[in-house]
């Protein structure tokens, strides 16, 4: 086990791309380190670097207390799951698992002792004899998970190694790994694009676009104070809602409300624009907040588009009358989540959760209650948070 | 599907009349290496009248040529496609996977090499050949025939090769696997159905080649089936060892039936490759 340090990295293709800008990033001994971000942000870029599998253009990796850019993934001590497992179809689970082992010349007795050891652990064991292609998708990444375990490497690497398993799978999976995990307790770093199980896997969570690290910091503290507007579009499900928001003299106009301006917002707010943030589940039927809450906030009144109930949670789209707002950022999460090609997303829809007890109905017009306390401000320009007065 | 007898009996036809239009020279062949050298001219009948096995026992009696012609060829033919293989295995691999400085011109000159015709050089190589002592010598036929046959294992082998999954050979290195390793412990074996493919392949062409086998040879020393049966001669000189011929003809065929028969599953698979998933 060790620590995983980036310093200034930085991956430059030949043809000129940077797929990863100035890394820094320090993984500490033990930590379940999450990257995450859109396809090519460079997440797995990065992972590949720190395997090994890319070299590094510029900057310094250390694992533990040594500089190893130059070694080659063999002389690291990582272990590493792929995506698709890269599974070797033609060895049985058991050799599969083994053979890092057997390359390091262990005794056959000792790895058969981990080999089993590992199986039991996945409850893999009345399976170790079958090769790969008789497995199912759970089996396989198991396998993949089980390979690399037994070799109690320094740390494990993991490229999105959940995404080939279906939904429920998924799930399952996730807590095993999580569970693995923390009970091995080994510095590991896991790349995903999904930003659920960026939230529920790991105990830091670094948010990367575009090669740029965004913002690293853990799952809640991530959603509650993102840094950027990058971050917040991109944590949380549903996403948040964004609005144009302009200063006017001591007030902020949001296309539904009004807030009272503060310091930084009031000051900033001229010059290149403000996009406001409004998480869902800050939203609320009016009639469900009490009379002695309704201060803390705006109520408005809005046409029910389309109602969806989950069970627990009740959500309600609706339109907002404004332009819609301008940021790469944003435009960069829709096209990644394909909501770009989605006529009619976007431009003013906007999501509320509100309580399941609340008698809104669709196609009808309701009144809402939105928490303007809980408003992020963002420049619309650099997509750069504006903190409102004392909220850091 | 009230078609479906009449269309399987069209097929069956059809079929039996491809099958037979490749099979009667090879049928013709085996009538006549069981006829008596001296009945070849007047039993003009299919099925032999009076069936014999003296061809064949004359083949391989004491001292004949043959049996020196048999021993090289499979010797010439085994040790081509094993060098070619070996080789071919070991550029497929960096045609495959590797970016570097001339990759196209090594592509593009192997592919030359395959167009290029044998006969044109054969003259020349003939010469070469005598002068530096190669003519009549088993690598004199080895060399050309790991040639000409290494560009088409290329081929073959560098297309097995894209189709295996990078991550394989990546997984492979993180499990502290030297390259070289990762190619013999992972790569090759996967690649299996394919090396076998282009070692059939590679065995064929050289066991069936003449041009140069009858080019660059003189004594049984070197000379392989194919230029020996140019060179059969009958009992006497009124003799015409047709039906000598014919025996040494089913002889020579027999091996390439025998390996084709037993690897054709691998053959199929390696030619229609794709099928190895990780």
């Amino acid at each position: 086990m060790a620590k995983i340090q980036l310093e200034d990295v930085t991956k430059r293709y030949p043809d000129g791309f940077e797929a990863v800008k100035h890394m820094d990033l320090d993984i500490a001994d033990g930590e379940f380190m999450i990257l995450v971000g859109p396809s090519g942000c460079g997440k797995s870029t990065a992972l590949r670097m720190i395997a090994g599998l890319e070299d590094i253009t510029e900057g310094l990796l250390y694992i533990g207390e040594e500089v190893v850019n130059d070694r080659t993934p063999k002389d690291r001590d990582i272990a590493m799951v792929f995506q698709n497992y890269a599974l070797y179809p033609h060895m049985s689970v058991r050799d599969n698992m083994g053979f890092a082992l057997k390359l390091a010349k262990v005794d056959k007795a000792e790895i058969d002792r981990r080999v089993e050891e590992a199986a039991k652990v996945l409850d893999l064991t009345q399976h170790l004899d079958r090769k790969p292609a008789n497995l199912s998708g759970g089996q396989r990444q198991r396998v993949a998970m089980g390979r690399a375990i037994v070799r109690n490497p320094r740390a494990f690497l993991m490229d999105e190694p959940l995404s080939n398993l279906d939904a429920k799978l998924r799930v399952q999976m996730r807590a095993e790994v999580a569970g693995l995990q923390d009970r091995l307790g080994t510095t590991t770093v896991y790349v995903t694009h999904d930003q659920t199980e960026a939230m529920t896997l790991g105990d830091r969570v670094a948010v990367m676009r575009a090669g740029v690290l965004q913002q690293v910091d853990a799952p809640q503290q991530l959603y509650n104070d993102p840094a950027n507007i990058f971050v917040a579009g991109f944590i949380g499900s549903p996403a948040m809602n964004f609005m144009p928001a302009r200063v006017d003299g001591s007030v902020v106009r949001l296309p539904m409300a009004e807030v009272r301006a503060s310091g930084p917002i009031a000051a900033n707010g001229g010059g290149n624009g403000l996009i406001a943030g409004i998480r869902p589940e800050h939203f609320q039927d009016a009639a469900l907040v009490g009379a002695d809450k309704r201060t803390g906030g705006a109520t408005f009144r809005a046409r029910i588009d389309l109602l969806e109930s989950v069970g627990s949670e009740l959500y309600a789209h609706f339109e907002l009358e404004h332009e819609g707002v301008e940021s790469a950022e944003l435009a960069e999460l829709a096209q990644d989540a394909g909501t770009a090609e989605v006529p009619g997303a976007g431009a003013g829809n906007v999501v509320a959760r509100l309580d399941p007890a609340s008698q809104v109905r669709q196609g009808a017009e309701a009144e809402l209650w939105v928490n303007t306390s809980r408003v992020y401000y963002f420049d619309a320009a650099t997509g750069g948070r504006i903190f409102a007065e004392g909220a850091r | 599907m009230s078609h479906a007898p009449r269309d399987r009996v069209k097929w069956l036809i059809a079929i039996s009349v491809v099958v037979l239009y490749a099979l009667i020279p090879v049928l013709w062949m085996i009538s006549l290496s069981l006829k008596k050298s001296s009945t070849i001219g007047t039993d003009t009948s299919f099925f032999p009248s009076d069936p014999t096995l003296d061809n064949y026992s004359a083949l391989f009696k004491s001292g004949s040529d043959f049996s020196r012609a048999l021993v090289n060829s499979f010797g010439i033919a085994a040790i081509a496609t094993l060098i070619a293989i070996v080789l071919a295995a070991m550029a497929a691999y960096a045609l495959a996977r590797l970016q570097f400085a001339g990759k196209a011109l090594i592509l593009s000159g192997s592919l030359a090499i395959a167009m290029f015709p044998p006969i044109s050089i054969v003259g020349s190589l003939f010469n070469v050949w005598r002068n530096v002592g190669l003519f009549d010598t088993w690598p004199g036929l080895i060399i050309p025939y790991m040639t000409f046959s290494l560009p088409l294992a290329i081929y073959t082998l560098s297309a097995f090769y894209r189709e295996i999954p990078w991550e394989l050979e990546q997984a492979a290195q993180v499990d502290g696997a030297t390259p070289f390793q990762a190619f013999t412990k992972v790569i090759l074996p996967l690649a299996a159905p394919g090396t076998f493919t282009a070692a059939i392949l590679v065995f064929i062409f050289a066991w069936n080649d003449f041009l140069f086998a009858n080019t660059l040879t003189s004594t049984a020393n070197a000379r392989t089936v194919p230029a020996t049966l140019a060179f059969f001669t009958g009992a006497s000189q009124f003799d015409q060892p047709i039906a000598a011929i014919a025996a040494a003809a089913v002889v020579v065929t027999v091996p390439i039936i025998v390996v084709v028969l037993i690897f054709q599953r691998r053959i199929v698979a390696g030619l229609t490759a794709g099928a190895v998933k990780g």
